[in-house]
């Protein structure tokens, strides 16, 4: 029987980065550090308009094209698709194009200068089609984009009895919330290498997430067996979602330049080309009406979310499920209505971003929270606390709360931490007569911890660990490293159950012909999910050890060894496997949207500290709290690492990070103009972790990694709010945006004076 | 990476004389590149269209810095962090040593100079401003001799400036007559640190018998080149500060600039957030003589 | 071209280099792949994120925008010079344990403007490492940890005693 909370020596010890020494020393090898005997260069020629038909393909003969190796979607030897949810996206456009920036010719040669000097010799003519380029117009369905009617997908999740709650209601409020795209921005650019010989098939190394999703996409483009595609993931700068689909395509680009070249190529972007042509945030609109009783209590929800999902649906559908169950918030509500719709667009399509649509309806949400208390002229943490979910109440799907709930205590200790109320009356009173106004915000939110209903299930995942002659043991998994600490902690986790040291245990490396697949690295599951598995697996082994090698209980390392030198003498090998279990009680209807949502939940409250200048309309965020209850904490460094670099992000989502569009391009494809925090903007990040240990976690472990990311942009809006009396509904909230508002506002009020 | 470093040529005479000789031999030939910050930014964009470039680097008779009792002189390779190290421009120059200090980050300012900031001539040239509030004079070289231009004169266009195709900035001279002014200078940009102007203002001011005895209002990114507000300026001059001319003076600049909306902001951001600026120095200025202290 | 290539010359983490390049090549191109150090990363080729960041003649550049002929006999710290016989570097050992590397691709930038702000000022205050800083972008961090990782090295005292050892050593 498991203790998730038994006491712990390695578990929720600040053990140092597993890879930390390599990556310091600058010997950690990301993919362009890499060369590959005779390795040749790939670059990619793309659609220049959103939407048409290629009428023709013409490579100038200025060039020696002998020399160049030229693939089109005539040199797929299997299927023209990109392998994810539904197989719509062509690995290589054929005869139109949906999005700028699609793929259409790829090319390979040894020397990168030829290879840049031939892209610019190769002209594709186009029959423009009309383009879809909103959701409003996509939802118009003039043009005809996508399937019968450009709809990627739709929800629709129902509680109680919405329609007959409005004529009860004391106040009824109503409002509209915008997001937009957002992009990345890892440091290090999208890039693999690959190599093909009819012998071993195909072989790709790059910096992705997913191995085993890129191998899924190789198969089915190269029509080869499992065995002879293998993945290898290197070292990657990174991710944060924009790897996990993206590399598909890239891997099956490059291997099909390496096939036809007959030579290893490497593909790398370019900045330039990353920030125009892959994957970025969903952009959302998000329209709620809200019942509510004179006291402020949740009557009724209707929700209309909406997200733009590109031109083709990689995953619009989970990230439209996710958003919708993260729609009403943490509170009690009686009846409920979202309809949630996904349209196609001809933008190119976006994807995967940590938080993955919550970020998105979080911001709704706890926006239209802080409206509904401003019609009721109350306090927006007392609206909160009076409709919080507490043990044995249930959420919009009929899911019950069965732990525990502490959303008072940590809106409490928020408060608290950050002298909210204190703050808010010096602000008041000072705003009159400064020109800097401060304000505070919160935004209380919960996070789904791993895959959606039986989604664990579905993905069924395998992991292991094994012990090698020379007195190794190795973590075996296809769980990533990507900077978020999945090495550490699962070495962790597995010196923790094996009884040995920290320094006993290796990650074996992320290659699909080595490690089995325990599943993405996506959707804060790893440590919880994939942790657990490893945590059963050793105590498995150890298990095995004392049954059958004579392994005594409190045993020393050299001991363990030994035993395991006698277990292989019987065996052949040391090796503990160990495979998905659901807990029991996930019961997830997938028509109705109704049961157990998500395993387990991380909850959270942020508090944002802001100060508007109205002499430049700019806000900055001058102070932030973030108090979460994750479960059980692995390491306690890099957990609140991962808080920080959240809320970072979180804050560029919500005051900079604006993606500029084109006619259906990103027209400020460039570090220079896609603005990210820098270390003079990121305020103080203060982070507070309450543990209530999850049962069927690793080590009593949740998911972490996401949850970061979705309290900061309401909490800031929020703040500016309470800095400026005026509500602002969309993000990137950029100072000209402000300006609009402020001088909407004086229009009214006139001019400052002496 | 777009560019290909074997199709440009890049040459290092190693003194002025060379480089000058080199210029007017091959006028309009030869784009000289001091520190590379813009230069080597459109040749990894692939935007490089020049095959032949001049190296200033390194050439220690443009990088330097003199004083004198009237001036200071700076040469035109001398980089950001020079100025910023330089106790003369910190203590007599105060604005181009704040300006210095806003140009990319220290990694750009190592290598950023003066003088190819001018000649770059981005309408959001972070020295720009400061330099026009102090009335600086450009000095330029060839090997026909040397010329001075105030520097008010020397940008006459987008990205255009008097430079003739075998003329070197050579230097900037700056008066050091600025100890009693009202001094001013505030940026706006896209974040706190490595950000292209959006607006920026400078201005230099006295007030002699209670009227604006001199006054120098100048501002990047409100115009193709950076430029002083003329009409600002005469709305003031001579006026004493009251809340009538403080709103003449804003009306003056809400006329007579004419910003664009571009890829980073919008013209009338940049307008209203240029005519705050103006105001918050004319406050800032009126508070100095009533003794009030700093306007909230 | 008929003329050949000509050859550049220049110290890098205490060894004398030699190139046979063309004048243009970058300086982060030329120590990448002439002379296999890919410890520094090329994140934009802007110079906007810092990851391509060096020190070169007692400076921080960013070795995106050095043209190799402008380093001609200059004086290159990269950051596989930072540990000394395979030691940890004081730097490398507070980011070590504060947690100031995630993914690890600004980590060799921010390691060289770190460097180079305690050489300069060996006692920064958390404003002074916050501007020196902000010329290297940091996606993953929120950059809380790099920034206790700098006032650790510093406050250790150690971290300007091996800058400066290596100073003489040059």
């Amino acid at each position: 029987m498991m203790d998730s909370t038994a006491k712990t020596r390695i578990v929720g010890a600040a053990l140092p980065r597993k890879e930390g020494i390599d990556k310091l020393a600058g010997r950690a090898r990301y993919v362009d550090d890499i060369q590959r005997e005779g390795m040749w260069y790939g670059t990619t020629i793309r659609s220049s308009i959103p939407r048409g038909l290629i009428r023709s393909v013409t490579f100038d003969t200025s060039v020696d094209w002998s020399e160049f190796t030229v693939v089109t979607a005539a040199d797929i030897p299997g299927e023209n698709c990109i392998q994810l949810i539904i197989a719509d996206q062509p690995c290589l456009a054929d005869g139109k194009v949906n999005h700028c920036e699609e793929a259409i010719v790829l090319l390979a040669h040894p020397d990168k200068h030829k290879l840049r000097a031939a892209a610019t010799a190769v002209r594709v003519e186009y029959d423009p089609l009309p383009a879809v380029l909103s959701i409003e117009e996509s939802e118009r369905q003039d043009a005809i984009v996508w399937g019968e009617d450009n709809l990627l997908k739709s929800f629709l999740l129902q509680k109680g009895d919405v329609d007959s709650a409005w004529s009860t209601a004391a106040h009824i409020v109503e409002g509209e919330y915008r997001t937009g795209a957002q992009e990345h921005l890892y440091i290090e650019n999208n890039g693999v290498i690959a190599e093909y010989s009819a012998l071993d098939g195909v072989t790709v190394w790059g910096s992705l997430q997913c191995p085993y999703y890129v191998h899924k996409s190789l198969v089915k483009v190269f029509a080869l067996p499992e065995a002879k595609v293998r993945v290898i993931q290197t070292e990657t700068g990174g991710a944060f979602g924009g790897k996990e689909d993206y590399p598909s395509t890239l891997g099956c680009h490059a291997a099909l330049l390496a096939m036809k070249s007959g030579h290893p190529v490497k593909m790398v972007y370019d900045r330039m080309e990353d920030l125009a042509a892959t994957t970025k945030r969903h952009p959302s609109r998000i329209r709620h009406k809200t019942a509510v009783d004179k006291n402020g209590k949740l009557l009724a929800m209707e929700i209309d979310l909406a997200t733009d999902g590109g031109a083709y649906s990689t995953l619009s559908s989970t990230v439209l499920s996710r958003a919708t169950l993260h729609s009403t918030g943490p509170y009690v509500c009686p009846n409920v209505r979202v309809r949630a719709k996904s349209w196609a667009t001809n933008t190119v399509p976006y994807g995967a971003f940590r938080g993955f649509g919550a970020p998105q309806a979080v911001f709704a949400i706890e926006r239209h929270m802080d409206e509904i208390a401003a019609v009721l002229s109350m306090d927006p943490i007392e609206l909160r606390r009076r409709n919080f979910l507490h043990q044995g109440d249930t959420t919009a799907t009929e899911q019950t709360m069965r732990e525990p709930m502490i959303l008072d205590e940590l809106m409490d200790r928020a408060l608290h931490e950050s002298d909210y109320y204190a703050k808010r009356k010096i602000f008041a009173r000072e705003n009159h007569t400064s020109a800097i106004k401060r304000g505070m915000g919160v935004a209380a939110f919960y996070h789904g911890s791993g895959f959606t209903g039986s989604g664990e299930v579905y993905l069924n995942s395998l992991a292991a660990v094994d012990v090698t002659p020379e007195g190794k043991v190795r973590v075996l998994v296809s769980s990533t490293e990507f900077g978020q600490g999945t090495n550490t902690v699962l070495t962790q986790i597995a010196a923790e159950a094996l009884e040995l040291d920290y320094r006993d245990i290796e990650m074996a490396p992320p290659d699909t012909g080595i490690v089995p697949n325990s599943g993405p690295t996506v959707a804060s599951r790893t440590t919880m999910v994939v942790g657990r598995l490893i945590e059963r697996a050793s105590k498995q082994l150890v298990a095995e050890l004392r049954e059958h090698a004579n392994l005594e209980a409190d045993h020393t390392r050299e001991d363990f060894f030994v035993a395991c030198e006698r277990l292989r003498a019987a065996r052949g090998k040391v090796l503990s496997e160990c495979r998905y279990e659901a807990p029991p009680g996930i019961v997830w209807d997938d028509q109705k949207y109704q049961g157990e949502a998500y395993p387990a939940f991380g909850w959270a409250v942020y508090v944002a500290q802001v100060e508007v200048d109205t002499v430049t309309y700019s806000a900055e965020v001058e102070n932030f709290w973030a108090v979460q209850e994750v479960g059980r904490v692995m390491n306690p460094v890099l957990a609140t690492g991962q808080i920080e670099g959240g809320v970072a992000q979180g804050l560029g989502y919500a005051l900079y990070e604006k993606v500029i569009w084109q006619d259906g391009r990103m027209a400020n494809n460039q570090m220079t103009n896609y603005i990210m925090p820098t270390a003079e903007d990121i305020p103080p990040i203060h982070v507070f972790f309450e543990q209530m240990p999850y049962q069927h976690g690793g080590y009593g472990a949740k998911g972490l990694g996401e949850l970061p990311h979705d309290g900061p942009a309401p909490a800031i809006l929020n703040a500016i709010r309470d800095a400026t009396g005026i509500g602002f509904h969309s993000i990137p909230l950029l100072p000209e945006d402000l300006f609009a508002g402020l001088m909407a506002r004086s229009l009214i009020e006139g001019p400052a004076t002496l | 990476m777009r560019g290909n470093a074997a199709t440009h040529e890049l040459v290092a005479p190693g003194n002025l004389a060379a480089v000058l000789e080199l210029l007017a031999h091959e006028p309009d030939k030869w784009t000289p590149i001091a520190g590379g910050t813009e230069l080597m930014v459109a040749f990894a964009a692939g935007r490089l269209t020049t095959p032949k470039l001049v190296n200033l680097w390194g050439i220690s008779e443009l990088r330097f810095i003199e004083t004198t009792a009237e001036e200071v002189v700076i040469g035109a390779g001398s980089t950001f962090l020079d100025l910023r190290r330089n106790p003369v421009i910190a203590a007599d120059l105060p604005l181009l040593a704040k300006a210095s200090g806003w140009i990319g980050s220290i990694a750009n300012q190592s290598r950023a100079t003066i003088g190819g900031n001018l000649v770059n001539g981005s309408p959001a040239a972070d020295s720009s401003p400061a330099l026009l509030a102090y009335d600086a004079e450009i000095e330029i070289v060839s090997t026909r001799g040397k010329r001075r231009v105030a520097y008010s004169e020397f940008h006459t266009g987008y990205k255009r400036n008097v430079l003739a195709p075998d003329e070197l900035l050579y230097a900037i001279h700056l008066p050091r007559r600025f100890a009693r002014h009202k001094q001013y200078l505030r940026k706006v940009g896209t974040r706190r640190a490595m950000a292209i102007s959006k607006i920026a203002l400078a201005a230099t001011a006295l007030i002699q018998d209670g009227v604006v005895g001199e006054i120098r209002i100048a501002s990047a990114s409100l115009a193709p080149f950076p430029t002083r507000l003329l009409t600002v300026e005469s709305a003031l001059l001579g006026k004493p500060l009251t809340q009538n001319t403080i709103d003449a003076a804003r009306q003056a600049l809400l006329a007579e600039t004419k910003p664009i909306d571009d890829i980073r902001s919008t013209a009338e951001y940049r307008k209203q957030v240029a005519a705050n600026l103006l105001q918050e120095f004319l406050l800032e200025l009126h508070g100095d003589l009533h003794g009030e202290g700093a306007p909230r | 071209m008929s003329t050949p290539l000509p050859t550049f010359h220049f110290s890098v983490n205490g060894e004398r280099k030699q190139v046979q390049t063309p004048p243009m090549k970058r300086l982060l191109d030329v120590l990448r792949e002439d002379l296999c150090l890919t410890g520094t990363k090329e994140g934009c080729g802007e110079g906007e994120c810092g990851s391509c960041s060096v020190r070169m003649n007692g400076e921080l550049v960013n070795s995106c925008l050095v043209p190799v002929l402008q380093a001609e006999g200059a004086t290159i710290q990269t950051v596989e010079g930072l540990a000394t016989d395979g030691r940890l570097h004081a730097l490398q050992e507070a980011f070590l344990k504060c947690g100031g590397a995630q993914c690890g691709i600004c980590t060799p930038g921010m390691l060289m403007a770190s460097a180079q702000l305690i050489d300069r000022n060996p006692h920064p205050s958390l404003v002074e490492v916050r501007e020196a800083l902000s010329g290297n972008l940091c996606r993953c961090t929120g950059y809380m940890r790099i920034f206790e990782s700098v006032l650790a090295a510093a406050a250790s005292g150690k971290a300007e005693t091996e800058l400066a050892e290596k100073h003489d050593a040059r």
